[in-house]
């Protein structure tokens, strides 16, 4: 199976802060990681090319410090990757992105399957899979938990999370899968898949290579633009009170809930 | 490409580097320097230049291919042949927005025999009703919807498509957006029009550290999910009358590419969703033992609420995925919202801090989830609990 996994690095949203005289993230001292779902995606892809042979491409589009993500995924046990890497991306929405990943998908000749992560942990869109998809023109299994291959390597039956539950759905490969928590426990990298990865082919692949026109691509391709940011209006802790008398302080609770008009 | 920098004319107020979020502008002697490896062109720097010596090269608005599209449409989802009730609040904030527009209120029932819904929808607010009825809609697959939902907007040409940020439309708006070229801001928790007549999307970033305003200048229609229990639905107006229009889309079975061989439900039988109920009592690891989810049960049952957990627990299957609260689970903004044992990290509060209310009952006094509760106990859940069941029990009675 030729399995690709578009991925993305991200930062470590849990450590980013806000300056609050700016109103402005504060970025410094804020590791960039692999997006947790995507080292899923990675994972499982790892996974069907072990059970059924194969191979696994990893694909990012970003500046050059996204090659971190890159290495984490070749170090995992991705076998190449490439890197979509050009000032001309920058600006790029989740419409930009996905035909930018297109592009260069197109440019690979045929696969069996693509898995991204069901959304990347800054943005938490979970719109470039689906467009990507469309861009591709096959379909999609979103919010994935489990994956099975038919025997005769040609369908593909998947959990698909819903608000009730999941569903379990089949189609016909090539599919696009988006990887939600639960899929798998992605593995860390060891040593030697460390050593092993420097030795993987990398591609770079920048704006005129890639071939798509650039009003197609970053900011001049992106339907969308940010109008302004700002930090949320902060919460600030209420009441507090000790429960040394639990029966005293339920009453207070529901006569400050009453008061409110929440019971 | 992007950004054009004219340090002659930049007079080093060194105010665009304050308000960069990605740390691409520095200092450079008297003036200043981009990175143009963070710049993601967001406009910030721009917006901000007294001088105007920053300026970001950006796509043409074609002004009159935008002004041949009218009205508002929300998309109003069904399952199992009930409206979600994110229709309802669609309705009622598309209501106010095709109100300031001065144009139509248009809802979308796609689905097989969902026809009877719809007056409920003009009674909510709607003028007009479009009805996609067919067999082959029955179950939601991303192929037939998305066909059925472009196959509507190519002709009528609507200013703006809104839809929930459920599971299934999350799944097929984004390819409705590719097929068409349209912009899509997911997961939106504010909603306005500006000067131009253009839809403000706001939504928050960064696991909620950043609130970002979006907007499509350049393509129609303006597309965006919303987020559920955002806009609480209004009163319905029986009185109100309104067109229903049954439209019929040719959807061939092999153009629907995924087949669906099962549905399972994991939720708590007879509860509602964590996404849908106006309060929700979630536990975290202090609970200690499965056994002990009782406890919550009992109060959750008392205020019809719906019961959640934190991630740590989840994990440990003590409840199902479903009903996971926090940034890898569900992102929820109820009335009314419990905390019990749940220490609040980054994380979990990503999925939770725009509730209304929280409560937060804890033993740890230093607990983050003190930090961001309205009202907070310090103290054994298993005391507290049980004397708030019989408190709320006897408020009740006393009604």
């Amino acid at each position: 199976m030729k399995i690709i996994v578009p991925i993305k690095q991200v930062p470590e949203v849990a450590e980013v802060k806000v300056d609050q005289d700016t109103g402005t993230l504060i970025r410094e001292g804020v590791p960039s990681i692999l997006n947790p779902f995507d080292e899923i995606a990675v994972e499982e892809a790892i996974q069907l090319r072990d059970a059924h042979g194969g191979e696994v491409i990893v694909m990012t589009m970003g500046p050059p410090q996204a090659k971190d993500a890159i290495w984490k995924a070749l170090a995992m046990g991705a076998d190449s990757a490439v890197h979509l890497t050009d000032p001309k991306f920058a600006g790029a929405d989740t419409w930009a992105t996905a035909y930018t990943l297109a592009k260069q998908i197109q440019k690979m000749g045929e696969f069996d399957l693509v898995i991204c992560g069901k959304q990347a942990i800054d943005g938490d869109t979970a719109q470039v899979g689906p467009e990507l998809a469309e861009f591709l023109g096959i379909p999609q299994i979103c919010y994935v938990r489990k994956v099975e291959i038919s025997e005769d390597g040609k369908h593909i039956s998947a959990h698909r999370t819903t608000d009730e539950g999941y569903e379990v759905i089949r189609a016909k490969l090539p599919v696009l899968l988006t990887a939600d928590k639960g899929l798998n426990e992605p593995r860390l990298p060891n040593i030697m898949g460390i050593m092993k990865a420097k030795k993987k082919s990398l591609e770079d692949v920048d704006a005129d290579a890639l071939g798509a026109p650039e009003n197609e691509i970053g900011l001049m391709g992106s339907p969308t633009t940010v109008r302004k940011t700002y930090p949320p209006e902060s919460r600030k802790g209420g009441i507090k009170i000790d429960a040394e008398d639990p029966k005293e302080a339920a009453k207070q609770l529901v006569e400050f809930l009453t008061k409110k008009g929440a019971i | 490409m992007g950004l054009h920098y004219d340090r002659d004319t930049c007079n080093g107020c060194m105010l665009c580097p304050k308000v960069c979020n990605f740390d691409a502008i520095e200092k450079d002697g008297d003036k200043v320097k981009f990175d143009l490896d963070k710049c993601v062109l967001c406009g910030s720097c721009e917006e901000v230049c007294p001088v105007d010596a920053i300026k970001i090269e950006r796509k043409i608005i074609d002004e009159a291919q935008i002004a041949e599209y009218h009205d508002v449409w929300v998309f109003c989802e069904t399952h199992e042949g009930r409206l979600r009730s994110i229709g309802l609040e669609l309705v009622t904030k598309g209501r106010e927005l095709a109100d300031t527009l001065g144009e139509k209120l248009v809802a979308i029932l796609i689905g097989h025999e969902i026809e009877g819904l719809a007056e409920k929808l003009i009674h909510q607010g709607a003028d007009k009703v479009l009805v996609v009825d067919k067999p082959i809609l029955e179950k939601f697959t991303t192929d037939a919807y998305t066909i059925a939902l472009t196959s509507l907007i190519a002709p009528r040409k609507p200013a703006v498509v809104l839809l929930g940020a459920t599971s299934n439309g999350r799944d097929f708006s984004p390819r409705v957006a590719a097929r068409m070229g349209l912009g899509l801001t997911a997961d939106c928790t504010g909603l306005e029009i500006d000067e131009n007549r253009q839809l403000i999307q706001t939504r928050p970033a960064f696991g909620g550290n950043i609130i970002a305003e979006i907007l499509s200048p350049y393509t129609r229609p303006q597309m965006a999910t919303v987020r559920p229990n955002v806009f609480k639905p209004s009163e319905l107006d029986t009185s109100r009358t309104g067109e229903i229009e049954k439209v019929d889309i040719e959807i061939s079975p092999v153009q629907v590419r995924t087949q669906v061989l099962e549905r399972v439900k994991e939720g708590i039988e007879g509860m509602k969703s964590v996404e849908e109920a106006d309060i929700v009592v979630c536990s975290g690891r202090g609970i200690k033992d499965p056994s002990n989810l009782e406890l919550p049960k009992q109060l959750a049952g008392l205020l019809d609420a719906a019961i959640g957990g934190s991630r740590p627990i989840v994990d440990l299957g003590w409840l199902p995925p479903t009903q996971q609260v926090g940034q890898s689970g569900r992102t929820i903004c109820p009335k009314l919202y419990f905390a019990l044992g749940i220490s609040g990290a980054v994380q979990h509060a990503a999925g939770m801090s725009s509730s209304e209310i929280i409560v937060a009952i804890n033993k740890d006094p230093d607990a983050p989830i003190f930090e961001i509760s309205d009202f907070g106990i310090v103290g054994d859940l298993f005391q507290v609990i049980p004397e708030l069941i019989k408190e709320i029990e006897k408020v009740y009675s006393e009604r």
